[in-house]
């Protein structure tokens, strides 16, 4: 049988992902935890009497450590199993990757095994992270002006 | 490449089983069984390592023999360099052979085992493998806690440690004969659908095999293959009917048998080395001395995947072996 026959042979028993039920799903939680990182800033800037903008680094960096501890706990993987998009684009998902290859690894040792590879997954997103950070604050600068 | 024995024989088999596969079906076909995953060690690697050496250990009791009565012990699993293998054999001091094949290495041992026992090189040996799921998923895909999403085509691995010994004195399951597999590789690239990528290896295998004894697919009772998970299952029936113009309907997959794939979040099904002889060694072995079954065809069948090819754009290769038993009472 030619491979693209038999791809095709594949594809036929291929199941269907259900992405519209994901979809929903996504944007549910999604916007739950936009609404507790809304919730978490307007709480910071009213109570310790900050910016917003500041309040916004407190609530991710808040979101961050609720993450972490929740992966800690072990139960994390199957709230993002089941949540999909919605819990792991936002920042608990890159939280929660870090945190996951941390208690793979911590037993390789320090340095060998936790600072080697804690960023096994997260690495990609802090590279391209910046790098992308970088060129669309060239175009901006370049295309509308304003301040470095 | 097909062989046949006339003198060798599965005497006693052994298997140590994890949670998934105890919450399965086929629980009361171990012999020992764990509640956690880390069965007492401090990492994933120890687990697997201990799970292969009890398995051992409960054979060597169940034949009151000793380690040093066994000529070779013929070990494989899926973690880099066989570490749950080597670090067993360095424990346990037996003559120790380590193979690779990935979930194919079950036939494979005993594919060895019984030429050397056919051929009087050696009297008898010990033929296991393991598998860890937290193992696996750290090597080949996330961190164990990770919580990615994942296809409904992935498998499983399965947690356990499954071993045989085989000799030429009589017992009621006789190795009959063998056929070594060819590595085809289709051009499929998905890490997260096993079954596809191994179909046409099983089917080959399957198809040579009957060649070369000049059977049809009603010589066996059964068949299993071992596994290709819930699609690989729909998969292969249509390519040997495509390909060879064969029906395949006395057929199985372990994938599909280890675990109840209805109810237990298990995706496709299981995999990894241990998942056939699980099986095989407890369930089919009793269904065989109750005479249930008397001839059955075991296929494992193996996703030759590196996780550096597969980043490398590259497709990937499978084998698979078979081995055919026979009830001798």
């Amino acid at each position: 049988m030619e491979k693209s026959r038999y791809q095709k042979l594949v594809k036929k028993y291929k199941p269907k992902e259900n992405r519209l039920f994901n979809g929903m799903m996504a944007f549910l939680v999604g916007g739950i935890m936009g609404m507790i990182g809304q919730f978490l800033v307007e709480f910071y800037a009213t109570n310790l009497e900050i910016s917003t903008k500041e309040a916004g680094t407190f609530m991710i960096i808040t979101l961050i450590f609720i993450g972490c501890l929740l992966t800690c706990f072990k139960f994390f993987d199957k709230w993002v199993h089941f949540a999909k998009a919605g819990l792991f684009v936002p920042i608990t998902g890159f939280a929660h990757a870090m945190m996951s290859a941390a208690l793979d690894y911590k037993k390789e040792g320090m340095v060998t095994g936790l600072g080697a590879s804690m960023f096994k997954l997260t690495g990609s997103v802090i590279i391209f992270g910046v790098v992308s950070a970088y060129v669309f604050g060239l175009i901006r600068i370049l295309l509308f002006g304003g301040t470095i | 490449m097909t062989f046949f024995y006339k003198n060798v024989y599965i005497n006693e088999t052994a298997t140590v089983a994890g949670p998934y596969e105890k919450k399965g079906p086929l629980h009361h076909y171990f012999d020992k069984s764990y509640d956690d995953l880390k069965m007492g060690e401090n990492t994933w690697e120890d687990s697997e390592s201990r799970i292969l050496e009890e398995s051992v250990d409960i054979l060597l009791a169940k034949m009151n023999k000793k380690r040093f009565d066994i000529d070779v012990m013929i070990s494989g699993d899926l973690m880099n360099q066989l570490t749950a293998s080597n670090y067993a054999a360095s424990r346990l001091g037996i003559p120790f052979l380590g193979i690779y094949n990935a979930c194919a290495t079950s036939v494979e041992g005993l594919l060895i085992a019984a030429n050397m026992i056919e051929a009087k090189q050696i009297k008898n040996a010990i033929c296991s493998v393991s598998s860890h799921n937290n193992a696996a998923e750290k090597q080949f895909r996330y961190p164990v806690e990770y919580g990615g999403p994942k296809k409904k085509t992935t498998t499983f691995t399965t947690t356990g440690g499954a071993s045989a010994y085989l000799s030429s004195e009589k017992a009621p399951i006789k190795v009959e004969s063998a056929t070594i597999g060819t590595v085809i590789d289709m051009g499929i690239k998905d890490v997260y659908n096993m079954g596809a990528v191994m179909s046409p290896a099983c089917a080959n295998v399957l198809y040579k095999h009957l060649e070369d004894t000049g059977r049809t697919l009603d010589y066996y009772d059964m068949i299993y293959s071992g596994d290709l998970g819930i699609y690989g299952k729909k998969i292969l029936p249509e390519f040997m009917k495509l390909e060879y113009g064969m029906d395949l309907k006395n057929y199985n997959d372990t994938a599909t048998m280890i675990f109840d794939v209805e109810n237990q979040s298990v995706y496709a099904g299981g995999s990894g080395p241990a998942c056939l002889p699980l099986v095989a060694y407890g369930y089919l072995f009793d269904k065989m001395k109750k005479k249930e079954l008397k001839k059955i065809l075991l296929i494992a069948t193996g996703a030759l995947m590196s996780t550096t090819m597969v980043n490398e754009k590259h497709t990937i290769p499978a084998i698979a072996h078979a081995i055919s038993l026979e009830v001798n009472l």
